[in-house]
């Protein structure tokens, strides 16, 4: 052969070793790159395709249904309804034409507006939202290659514009926007599902690759305070003083005065829940007006305005009512007795303000009951005088005046109060009878609960509980509690004298047959003073006795007759004549 | 029945068969893998699935010809081609400077033949240097006096080699084609010197100086002014942290690996190849591979490239002639390089620095000169004992 020297027969054969060397290394590298494979194929298989995956899918969300709010009755004031979401998907319609035809003529659309979408070329093309299950369901039986018929669900209030303030509504990512519908927002709210498609990397559905789905988790059912029949009786009758009174607004509230639950609170007008971004007819002629510098109204503002709470978003200055804290506080530091006399002359002078009573003619020679059932403003300056300003605002402290009630819903105002230091006899004399500062209705009625029910504050509510799909509750709602904050003497002695006033003295409007009520009327006049715009109120509780539930009906600046004796006595009368046997009934405590 | 393999070995077709079934299934393999990775793609951009499927079979077409057609060829034909293979490798390199230079993502790595195909210089070079090679030793050897051994005999072998690697990477910014030429050029001369000496000292100072590159770009010192070649190396790294540019490519190879599992998701059903994954019939083939056919098929994959390294280097021992086993060890040389670098590649093992796989990537003109030089092997397979 060709091998001509030693050295080159020599070299030939380390030259077969060598090559033999240089496969075996080429071999063993190829098995050191199978092992790396089978590291990231086997035991990085996991982390890849969960990132390939992300990388891989677009997500079209599906929403939860969201919990319903259902009432003390078991009646379902927030529900859910199924709608439908209708989009065609271009590259799958075989006959346009008939799509076109069935979906416009279904749907209620013009022909122009779905040929427009039919035939545009996109991956899906939304034709129309909510639209009802019924039609739904017949467009999906249809079976029209190229249309999808997607279910999703709508907030639907049952009873449109009932306690509208209170439960509020859902915006178009089902979340909540006002009323309880916020706050309690992370029990309704249920968990977004998800459907996955494979796409390519242009976002590109791919064809029969099929898809996931992450099945929604339903919210969860709050259960709350509210009581139908007594929010419906309610509203009616704050409906009715608001029309015959020409009223600007009335709000009236029916509360547990000894652990909080409100039964009802109405503040109309109200709205419509189901469509709660259509001004109602009062706001609707206020966005035609203009203003001084010819500008109408945002409807933003309007709709805001429209969807205010009164009872907790609003302060006012409570007036008479408001001297049931005098009383309290008097009577607790024990400057006053019920039997402690005094004499109504017509006015009285402070400093060197005269202060008029309602009664210019005065009241003449009286006691403190009387004083209590007259409203006589000159007996509460001067239990106001006697207390000082020191102490009487230690009582406005202590009786929970000056912080929020805590009430479950979004945006409740705060109280507006002078500083101490700047609190002369003159703002003493009219803090004693209710004016010259603002707290909200609910403010007042807890206080006043708490002085009425033995010095319990309590912390008004709505929230109940939260129960599951299943029944099953899963959170139950505790609420702070400040005991004594007034002795139980100066609750009966306040019980007796609120009794008093209802029985014989200004508030016997409200009187009611066969029942115990206490109450206190207030006719308060707004600022500016001396406008004729007057707030009518009337607080009552039942039994006078042993109070269980107390109402509060404001009427906002009623046309004619504005005493609060005359006007606000009688609603609450009315409500008390009907929800008091109903009470009885159902055996609330 | 009595064995009588010696008789078989000598008759006159003993060709080996198993390296030619070997490299027909991955070529043939290797058709359907392009079909499957780019069908998708070339769908939606050239509105013709089977574009890339039709141009490489084309080439595998004139491939397997040339096969047949050298295999015909008795390799001593080669021999006097020494210098003129130099030489050609070296003017074609040239033309890419002229007109003719065809450039594609921005890289000049093609001539025009102008009969509608275009050839890859650096895909001739690598043949032209393992006939070169071959020859050359073959030639320093007749002359005796163990001038192999010298560093002298050393430098006149591998000076063009080298030479031809920096054209390359010079005139056409082709890193990879340089290392398998160098690659390639080592391996011949490692086996054809009998000392291990030099060989040594190579493969020490190269490895030092590789991880010397790597600790640089790996330490805070390196940010900022870092080169295209550093970034790699950091993207390689840590290719998570980069997974919007430099690793962008190995990442989707990753993920498609990944996907694939012990099984892989089955044929055709590659999510990465739907443009997520850059030119997936090309360099990152196998990683598609690894997603439809999984471990299972990426191992049986790498092992026929086994089986075909192994018949290569059966014929290399066989053959008494120092050519032909010159010859066949730089062809599997060649393919080992080719293969364990583009593994390695896409497995994230080293940076990533563009290298096909042979038989099974797409790309015409390597497809044409790997089956060449299986014909080379072939032929010498014929003359074995």
């Amino acid at each position: 052969m060709t091998v001509k020297n030693n050295a080159a027969k020599r070299n030939m054969t380390t030259q077969k070793k060598k090559t033999f060397f240089l496969c075996i290394m080429s071999i063993l590298m190829m098995i050191l790159l199978m092992v790396r494979l089978g590291y990231l194929m086997i035991f990085c298989s996991a982390h890849y395709m969960e990132m390939a995956q992300i990388l891989h899918e677009r997500e079209r969300d599906i929403k939860a249904a969201r919990g319903r709010i259902i009432d003390a009755t078991g009646t379902v004031l927030a529900d859910n309804k199924t709608v439908c979401t209708i989009s065609v998907i271009h590259s799958q319609i075989k006959d346009p034409e008939h799509v076109i035809a069935v979906l416009s003529q279904e749907l209620a659309l013009s022909e122009e507006y779905v040929r427009k979408r039919v035939e545009k070329i996109s991956s899906r093309e939304r034709i129309k939202s909510n639209v009802d299950k019924e039609t739904g369901d017949k467009i999906r039986n249809l079976d029209l290659a190229g249309v999808k018929v997607d279910e999703d669900y709508k907030r639907y209030y049952p009873y449109s514009e009932l306690a509208s303030k209170v439960l509020g509504f859902t915006g178009g990512d089902n979340q909540g926007i006002i009323g309880l519908e916020v706050s309690y927002e992370e029990y309704l709210t249920g968990k977004k599902g998800q459907i996955l498609t494979l796409t390519d990397a242009r976002g590109i559905e791919l064809e029969g690759m099929g898809e996931r789905r992450e099945e929604p988790q339903a919210g969860n059912d709050l259960y709350v305070s509210l009581d139908i029949n007594i929010q419906k009786y309610a509203t009616q009758l704050a409906k009715q003083a608001y029309k015959t009174k020409q009223a600007a607004g009335v709000s009236i509230i029916v509360m547990n005065v000894n652990n909080g639950e409100i039964l009802a609170m109405v503040d109309v007008p109200e709205f419509n829940l189901n469509e709660p971004f259509v001004l109602i007819d009062e706001f609707a002629a206020l966005a035609e007006q203009t203003d001084e510098n010819g500008k109408k109204r945002e409807t933003q503002d309007l709709l805001n305005n429209m969807w205010r709470n009164g009872c907790i978003n609003d302060t006012y200055e409570p007036g008479s009512t408001f001297k049931i804290i005098t009383a309290a506080a008097g009577l607790e530091a024990g400057v006053v007795t019920p039997q402690d006399n005094f004499s109504c002359p017509g006015f009285i002078t402070v400093d060197d303000r005269r202060i008029h009573c309602h009664k210019r003619a005065g009241h003449g020679a009286e006691d403190f009951v009387h004083g209590v059932m007259n409203s006589c403003n000159p007996v509460f300056i001067t239990v106001g005088l006697r207390l000082g300003a020191e102490k009487y605002y230690h009582y406005f402290t202590q009786f929970g005046l000056k912080n929020k009630t805590g009430v479950d819903l979004p945006g409740e105002a705060g109280t507006i109060m002078h500083k101490l230091e700047n609190i002369g006899n003159v703002e003493l004399a009219t803090i004693s009878f209710g004016q010259s500062f603002q707290i909200t209705p609910l403010r007042l009625m807890t206080t006043v609960s708490g002085l009425i029910n033995g010095g319990k504050l309590i912390t008004p509510h709505f929230g109940v509980c939260v129960m599951n799909e299943e029944q099953n509750q899963i959170h139950e709602f505790d609420y702070p509690e400040t005991e004594g904050i007034v002795s139980s003497d100066t609750t009966e002695k306040l019980r007796y004298m609120l009794e008093q006033v209802v029985e014989n003295g200004g508030g016997k409007n409200g009187y009611v047959e066969g029942f115990r009520i206490g109450g206190k009327t207030a006719t308060s006049q707004t600022l500016p003073r001396g406008s004729g715009r007057y707030i009518a109120s009337f607080l009552g509780f039942a039994p006078a006795d042993n109070p269980k539930v107390m109402a509060l009906a404001i009427i906002d600046t009623p046309q004619g007759m504005y005493y609060g004796g005359q006007i606000a006595a009688p609603v609450v009368r009315q409500l008390f004549e009907n929800i008091l046997p109903y009470l009885e009934e159902i055996g609330y405590q | 029945m009595a064995r009588r393999p010696q008789k078989f070995r000598n008759g006159r077709h003993n060709m080996d068969y198993v390296l030619l079934v070997v490299v027909l299934f991955l070529v043939c393999f290797g058709l359907l893998m392009i079909y499957s990775a780019s069908s998708y793609e070339a769908g939606v951009d050239m509105e013709d699935p089977a574009y890339y499927l039709r141009k490489q079979a084309l080439a595998t077409a004139l491939g397997i010809v040339a096969l047949f057609f050298v295999s015909k060829i008795p390799y001593k034909f080669w021999q006097r081609f020494d210098f003129i293979a130099l030489a050609v490798s070296i003017i074609l390199i040239f033309l890419l400077l002229t007109p003719l230079g065809v450039t594609r993502n921005g890289a000049t790595r093609w001539i025009d033949l102008k009969i509608g195909l275009t050839l890859q210089p650096a895909e001739v070079a690598k043949i032209g240097i393992i006939i070169y090679l071959a020859s050359m030793i073959q030639r320093i050897e007749e002359l005796g006096k163990n001038i192999l051994r010298t560093p002298k005999g050393l430098a006149i072998l591998m000076t063009p080699p080298v030479v031809v690697a920096g054209l390359i990477y010079i005139i056409s910014s082709n890193l990879s084609s340089a290392i398998i030429i160098v690659g390639i050029a080592v391996a011949m001369l490692f086996v054809a010197v009998p000392d291990y000496k030099w060989f040594i000292i190579i493969g020490v100072v190269g490895l030092a100086a590789v991880a010397a590159i790597v600790f640089y770009a790996a330490g805070p010192g390196a940010t900022g002014e870092g080169s295209f070649r550093l970034g790699r190396v950091r993207a390689w790294l840590d290719p998570e942290s980069y997974s919007t540019d430099k690793a962008f490519q190995t990442l989707q190879a990753l993920y498609a690996i990944g996907s694939g599992g012990l099984w892989g998701k089955g044929l055709g059903q590659s999510m990465q190849k739907r443009k997520f994954l850059p030119e997936a019939q090309n360099d990152m083939i196998f990683s598609i591979i690894c997603e439809e056919l999984g471990l299972f098929g990426a191992v049986t994959i790498i092992l026929l490239f086994v089986v075909l390294i192994w018949s290569c280097m059966i014929v290399a021992n066989k053959t008494t002639d120092r050519f032909g086993s010159l010859l066949v060890v730089g062809v599997m040389a060649h393919y080992a390089i080719q293969v364990i670098l583009n593994i390695a590649v896409v497995t994230n093992t080293i940076p990533n620095t563009g290298i096909t796989l042979p038989f099974i990537s797409y790309g015409g003109t390597s497809s044409l000169f790997l089956l060449a030089e299986i014909g080379i092997v072939l032929n010498v397979s014929k003359k074995c004992k």
